[in-house]
């Protein structure tokens, strides 16, 4: 076992002098030991960072402020420092005081917490909306607004994979979105819940049977985003990766062209129905 | 002290028992049964996760019902029955001054309907492919179309006997507690345990009604073609949800109030004072009780919730924070000042407040909707209720075993064995919790047989906090088993002046029938 936790060591030391190289920098996923949140590459994922911090420095202050007090109870009321226990059971003033400086915590707490929530919602103008489809066990995306390109994305297999390409994480159509664009996010199921889910851009949301949820998006970087499928869906639930590909607007947009052949409705009939009701709304 | 003394043969005794103390050592000799395989199912889970990719378990949907089953197992029948059958039964009457439960038939009809439960799940983790749905049984997922074979309705069949059983526990409880006090055992001086189940047995009574009424439509849904949460037939599945955690919140505080009421008694004992502002820890814990039913949707963040809805549930959450904060401080100021006994039972205090406010503040994070985004479903969530419920329980369940088993069995547990086992056991789950918090912050999902490599250091530090915990479960029974048999004969009271309640004024062993007169406690001391 020790000669385990020694081969953990070094790959701890290889992860960190590898996410000083280049290679790393454009993939956004978990590393080897890390103890905190990914890096955070959306509005959304920035605010929820920002939020936690000021959470996790009450919390550490409330868990060693209670450290403290017990500390101090252990070496100054053992029965050897002090023999004859006090008899004293209230203390109104301070019960009032343990009361009301919580609810005092908790209103500091709360006030940026709602405003985090609202912001995450959803966007009042998405320039570009997706679908996202949840399947046993693969997702299926489709861009409504781009001639229905629509693709399934399923995990690439251990021994499929290429250099450099993280396990379990591996997808062969990655979800391809462009950076700095409000993009909205319809979600559905085809079968079971499922959890369309992305750490490092602050997006999580379930994709129930019978509704259309909706979430949005800004992403702030290029580069590959790993996630995973965050509600139980089944037997291979922990293999349903999400792999976002995001890019520069034009080369969205040049993939567009390309996707649209590969993944676009081809149905004539259903591009003059889409036309003919463009038309109408204008 | 007792005239008549005389107990029945071991059948009519064992089987056929009428007896609270009896039916309480059944229970508890069923929770330990149940934690042996519910705790050997979490050993699998951490060694199938001490490294990346497959080690033992092929077959996930194996895992899935391993992840379930000790979900159901831990909950249902090892807390429960451990904490409300099997300490409630023993020394609530005690306690009060009662000479036994108000129904005790209805007693062991409760005990055997556990009993069988815990057979029926058993055999649902038998039957065809297992139920492999979480603990949370959430349709489509449960529905027919997703796990066709007998194994969730053997499932549902189970969660169905055991939910019986404890709604009749609680109404005898309820009634029990509120009837037959001794005389001067007024409400506001029964001990903080007895507070503690009272409230406990009240959000039984309230909640499990939903789960049986929910769970039946569940089964009518698989078996009779009913589709109360198929979307195709008009159903939704979020009723389900709504319906499962409106039982299921309350649920924690049913297994975190009687762990309340223990770590109440054990902190007072030790001390050598009473109970610092008993009024506002018996009426915390029922407004932990009320405030428990109206924040279930927190368990729903991500389900698609209007974003107001999640804005109630945040602020509902937080305030739970508030009564917990005022338990906590008020074990602390009875501390202060006391002149503190270092016992066993007193060194799992001091470890359950550890747990309580370490698991307490992650709770703070997470009832807030918006942090949910990054936690929901990670490793984070599996940390945080481990720490403030699952083994916060365990520490006030080995306390209580430990400041009661004297009186149960009449023999003394070995004081430097139970210190040793303590900080085994306490070093172990630390060791194997709180890492989980950084794989969850990193995005690692619960529930998964397998995880992205570069989850694997922490997943190995916690799988050895697993051994170490395991080294300290194994110590426990050992000493459990040492006692029964070969214990110190145990004094009447062998904790000295701070043992104020009544339990301690009755032989060790209790005797089969105690206070069959009636303790006067009329102008006495308050028996907190």
């Amino acid at each position: 076992m020790l000669k385990r936790l020694s081969v953990f060591v070094v790959t701890l030391v290889a992860g960190a002098v590898a996410l000083g190289g280049e290679v790393m920098a454009d993939k956004y996923l978990a590393t080897p030991w890390q103890m905190g949140f990914q890096e955070p590459r959306s509005p959304s994922a920035e605010q929820i960072f920002a939020f936690h911090d000021l959470l996790l420095y009450i919390e550490v202050a409330i868990v060693l402020f209670v450290l403290a007090i017990m500390a101090y109870i252990i070496v100054k009321f053992n029965s050897k420092a002090n023999p004859v226990p006090s008899k004293n059971t209230h203390n109104t003033l301070l019960e009032v005081v343990w009361t009301v400086v919580p609810i005092l915590i908790l209103v500091v707490i709360a006030v940026p917490s709602l405003k985090l929530l609202y912001f995450t919602d959803r966007t009042e103008n998405p320039e570009l909306t997706i679908k996202v489809t949840g399947n046993q066990w693969y997702w299926t995306y489709e861009y409504p607004d781009n001639n229905a390109i629509e693709f399934d994305s399923i995990i690439v297999a251990d021994d499929e994979l290429e250099e450099g390409q993280p396990r379990m994480l591996t997808v062969d159509n990655a979800l391809v979105l462009p950076v700095n664009t409000n993009i909205r996010i319809l979600l559905a199921t085809n079968d079971v819940i499922h959890n369309f889910a992305m750490p490092s851009l602050g997006l999580k949301l379930d994709t129930t049977p019978g509704r259309a949820n909706e979430t949005w998006v800004s992403i702030n970087d290029e580069g590959t985003y790993y996630g995973m499928c965050s509600e139980l869906c089944g037997v291979s639930h922990g293999f349903m990766p999400v792999q976002i590909e995001a890019v520069s607007k034009e080369a969205f947009n040049e993939w567009l062209v390309g996707a649209e052949e590969e993944f676009g409705s081809n149905d004539s009939f259903t591009d003059e129905v889409v036309k003919f009701a463009s038309a109408i709304s204008q | 002290m007792a005239h008549d003394d005389h107990k029945p043969g071991f059948a009519k005794r064992w089987l056929m028992s009428t007896n609270h103390k009896d039916i309480g050592t059944l229970y508890i000799i069923l929770a330990i049964a149940a934690a042996i395989i519910g705790g050997g199912m979490s050993m699998f889970i951490r060694l199938e996760l001490m490294e990346p990719g497959t080690q033992y378990i092929q077959d996930f949907q194996l895992y899935n019902v391993l992840v379930t089953a000790h979900g159901f197992l831990m909950v249902f029948f090892v807390v429960m029955p451990a904490m409300i059958g099997g300490f409630g039964n023993w020394f609530v009457p005690l306690m009060i001054g009662a000479p036994d439960m108000a129904f005790p038939r209805l007693n062991n009809i409760s005990f055997w309907l556990t009993a069988a439960g815990l057979i029926m799940l058993v055999l649902a983790g038998l039957t065809g492919g297992g139920p492999g749905t979480g603990w949370t049984v959430y349709p489509p997922l449960a529905s027919a179309d997703f796990h066709p074979d007998a194994a969730v309705d053997f499932a549902i069949l189970s969660l169905h006997l055991a939910g019986a059983a404890s709604i009749l526990g609680a109404a005898n409880f309820i009634t029990t507690i509120l009837n037959m006090r001794a005389p001067g055992m007024t409400i506001h001086r029964m001990p903080l345990f007895v507070w503690a189940i009272l409230v406990t047995a009240v959000l039984l009574l309230l909640a499990l009604p939903v789960l049986a009424g929910a769970l039946t439509m569940l089964l009518t849904d698989r078996n009779f073609g009913t589709s109360f949460f198929i979307v195709d037939g008009g159903g939704d599945p979020l009723l389900w949800q709504h319906l499962f955690w409106f039982f299921g919140h309350p649920e924690v505080y049913i297994i975190i109030l009687p762990a309340f009421g223990i770590i109440s008694q054990i902190v007072s004992t030790f001390s050598k004072k009473p109970v610092f502002g008993y009024l506002g820890m018996a009426y915390a814990m029922c407004a932990i009780g009320v405030v428990g039913f109206v924040v279930w949707a927190h368990h729903m963040y991500m389900t698609g919730l209007d974003v107001d809805t999640r804005a109630y549930f945040t602020a509902a959450t937080l305030v739970i924070a508030v009564p917990t904060g005022v338990k906590i401080f008020s074990w602390l100021a009875t501390m202060w000042g006391g002149s503190i006994d270092f016992k066993t039972p007193m060194l799992y205090a001091f470890g359950f407040i550890w747990l309580f406010v370490v698991g307490g503040v992650t709770g703070v994070t997470l009832a807030n909707a918006g942090m949910d985004t990054a936690f929901h479903d990670t490793y984070f969530v599996v940390a945080h209720f481990h720490y403030v419920m699952a083994i916060a329980a365990i520490f006030a369940m080995f306390g209580g075993f430990f400041y009661w088993i004297g009186k149960m069995c009449g023999r003394q547990y070995n004081e430097a064995m139970g210190k040793v086992q303590f900080w085994i056991f306490f070093i172990g789950v630390n060791v194997l919790f709180f890492p989980q918090h950084f794989s969850g912050m990193a995005g690692m999902p619960r529930r998964i047989p397998d995880y992205p490599d570069a989850y694997a250091g922490w997943n190995y530090v916690s799988s050895i906090g697993a051994l170490i915990t395991l080294v300290g479960t194994i110590l426990f029974l050992w000493i459990a088993y040492r006692t029964v048999t070969s214990g110190e004969k145990a004094d009447a009271n062998p904790w000295g002046e701070g043992a104020t309640t009544l339990e301690w004024t009755v032989d060790s062993p209790a005797p089969f029938h105690t206070h069959e007169i009636m303790p006067d406690m009329t102008g006495k001391a308050p028996a907190e």
